[in-house]
């Protein structure tokens, strides 16, 4: 990961107000095409707001957002989706009532432009070859993740973990050039995390830059190239993952002021 | 074992009349099947995109005064000396303008509400359904209002080979019926079960996430308005060539209440759903009829609903799946997901 490859996405001095609430007041930063960039804050820090900012579903009061050069102001979310900008949630990531592959297929409904609602309706050629087109994909994809076993089953009814995945698969049926997962391994036990890890990794290696939000902060500094840390909505630090360890700022945001404190004076002793 | 139901009921409609001579069934067979195209069109909107359409009857009546309208033609004043005067076409002619107005006219509502959804479409579409009643009562020239459009000729369709058939007796407006009816609920299956469809259901389930993934929730339940409306416009159309009288009353609010019944009661969200609810609910005022006085048949009307709703939540159809699905045998639960990850998909 070259330090001065392209930024894909562009958070230019973005800033939200809820009334007099500042979530985030001015919020700065870049991710590389194809690295793994993690945001991270204590609760409240107004990562959740950047997200949503990213994604459409909330307009910034202040600054923009661009995609490879393209200013996201006043997109909707799908319309930010086919630019390429694709999104897990954290509470609710797939279609709970339909099967794992339904649920991939709504992620595919773009595919195949070509045939028209017409032809869907008569189940013209055009419209079958489509569908079985959309239906190897998405078996693809479920095989990709890991759920062939579950595909028929009914999202609502998988565990916690699966349905990540299924939110993930669903995500990427909708091709993205950039990923953002909303604390996808919340609630995951060590090996759902492990297994999670590998595939961010192998979902980057697909060519799909990564922005991640999570709290497990071993499994952040794991998979991570790079690390942005929030505070009261503004960029604390922004480096490599030893560097955010050792970031005085970081360790004051989480630990507080004197836990800070205490940590410079054990760095002084042992220097 | 399900999916040869749906052609083994249309079989068995099919040769009803052969054995029910009555023209009294025959007739509320008939109305019933008409409101259940209407219901038909209603599930695919409230049962597919969650969205409630309680003027839906204005899509209907639409549908049965253009129909009207077209094959009666008519001759009326705009301002000034200006008129605009219309001869009478062919009543399959009156039947395609009933759907393409009335889609239209979906389209136009859905365009304006579904930026709110949900409680404002709700209204929206009781306010426009009391609009149009109300110009249907006032336009005088064009409806000729409380008095009613009279002697709406009687439908007539060209067979390649047979020449043209008018629909006289009860038995061919039937079949009518049941042909639209077939075709409405193969349109429906055809639509829910496309990407068209699962957008839709997405929207329903989890809008957000639906969003996310490149869902355009406006166009999407826009479409499903306009097809909806179209529907319930050719069902407006049998209608109005079938009774040959229609007034301001196919406005009424009653008649949306009946075919939400039908969806409810049927299952909504289920494709048979509201031909079961169709079924029951068209049929059972004459199947009462013999039996009690009018007041005790409405009644009993209620209680059959309220028994269906409290022992059948979900409605009929769903219900129905699921105690199939229980007799099979329950499948083995899979061993627990390892991602596999090798290659590229």
């Amino acid at each position: 990961m070259s330090a001065n490859a392209a930024p894909i996405l562009s958070v230019d001095h973005v800033g939200v107000r809820f009334g007099g609430l500042v979530a985030i007041a001015d919020l700065h930063f870049d991710v590389r095409e194809g690295e793994i960039l993690s945001l991270i804050g204590p609760n409240g820090a107004g990562k959740t707001t950047a997200f949503n900012v990213v994604t459409g579903f909330l307009k910034p009061t202040q600054g923009e957002v661009r995609l490879r050069g393209t200013s996201l102001s006043g997109l909707s979310p799908n319309r930010i989706n086919r630019l390429g900008l694709a999104r897990t949630f954290q509470r609710t990531s797939v279609f709970p009532n339909d099967t794992v592959t339904d649920n991939v297929l709504i992620g595919l409904h773009r595919e195949d432009r070509g045939a028209s609602l017409l032809e869907a309706i008569f189940n013209l050629p055009r419209e079958r070859a489509g569908e079985a087109a959309r239906r190897e994909k998405a078996r693809a994809l479920i095989d990709w993740v890991g759920l062939s076993a579950r595909a028929n089953e009914r999202a609502g009814a998988l565990s916690y973990g699966e349905q990540r995945l299924v939110g993930v698969a669903l995500a990427l049926a909708t091709e993205p050039s950039m990923l953002l997962l909303d604390e996808p391994v919340s609630g995951m036990n060590a090996s759902e995390t492990q297994n999670f890890v590998r595939l961010i990794r192998s979902v980057r290696d697909r060519g799909v830059t990564i922005l991640l939000v999570e709290h497990d902060m071993p499994m952040v500094m794991e998979v991570s190239d790079r690390i942005v840390a929030l505070n009261h909505g503004k960029l604390i630090a922004d480096g490599t993952p030893d560097e955010i360890r050792a970031d005085p700022a970081v360790i004051e945001a989480y630990l507080g002021k004197s836990a800070a404190a205490r940590e410079a004076e054990r760095e002084a002793a042992h220097a | 074992m399900t999916r040869y139901l749906p052609p083994a009921i249309l079989v068995v409609l099919a040769l009803l009349p052969l054995v029910l001579k009555d023209p009294y069934l025959l007739n509320a067979l008939i109305t019933g099947g008409i409101f259940t195209i209407g219901a038909i069109s209603l599930n695919l909107l409230l049962g597919y995109t969650g969205q409630l359409s309680l003027g839906h009857i204005a899509f209907f009546g639409i549908g049965a005064y253009a129909s009207a309208l077209t094959t009666l033609g008519f001759d009326i004043g705009i301002f000034g000396d200006f008129r605009i005067v219309h001869e009478g076409w062919h009543p399959f002619a009156g039947f395609i303008v009933a759907i393409l107005l009335s889609g239209a006219c979906g389209y136009v509502v859905g365009r304006l509400s579904f930026r709110v959804r949900g409680a404002y479409f709700v209204i929206v579409t009781i306010c426009f359904a009391e609009v149009v009643r109300l110009v249907a009562l006032n336009w005088v020239e064009l409806t000729q209002g409380p008095l009613a459009l009279t002697a709406i000729p009687q439908m007539k369709i060209g067979f390649p080979g047979l020449g043209e058939i008018t629909l006289r007796t009860k038995a061919q407006n039937y079949y009518l019926m049941l042909a639209v009816a077939a075709l409405a609920y193969v349109v429906v299956a055809r639509l829910v079960s496309s990407r068209f469809g699962r957008a839709m259901r997405g929207l329903k389930e989890n809008e957000q996430l639906a969003i996310s993934v490149g869902v355009n929730a406006t166009r999407t339940l826009t479409v499903a308005a306009a097809i909806s409306a179209a529907i319930a416009g050719a069902a407006g159309s049998i209608y109005a060539h079938y009774f040959r009288i229609i007034d301001p009353d196919v406005f009424l609010f009653t008649y949306t209440v009946t075919m939400v019944i039908m969806v409810v009661s049927g299952g909504k969200g289920a494709l048979a759903g509201p031909v079961i609810g169709g079924l029951i609910f068209g049929t059972l005022p004459v199947a009462l009829r013999p039996y009690m006085a009018p007041e005790a048949q409405w009644i009993v009307y209620g209680a059959v609903l309220i028994a269906i709703l409290f022992l059948m939540p979900r409605g009929i159809a769903p219900y129905l799946d699921d105690w199939f699905a229980s007799r099979r045998r329950a499948p083995a639960r899979a061993p627990v997901a390892q991602p596999q990850l090798e290659g590229q998909p």
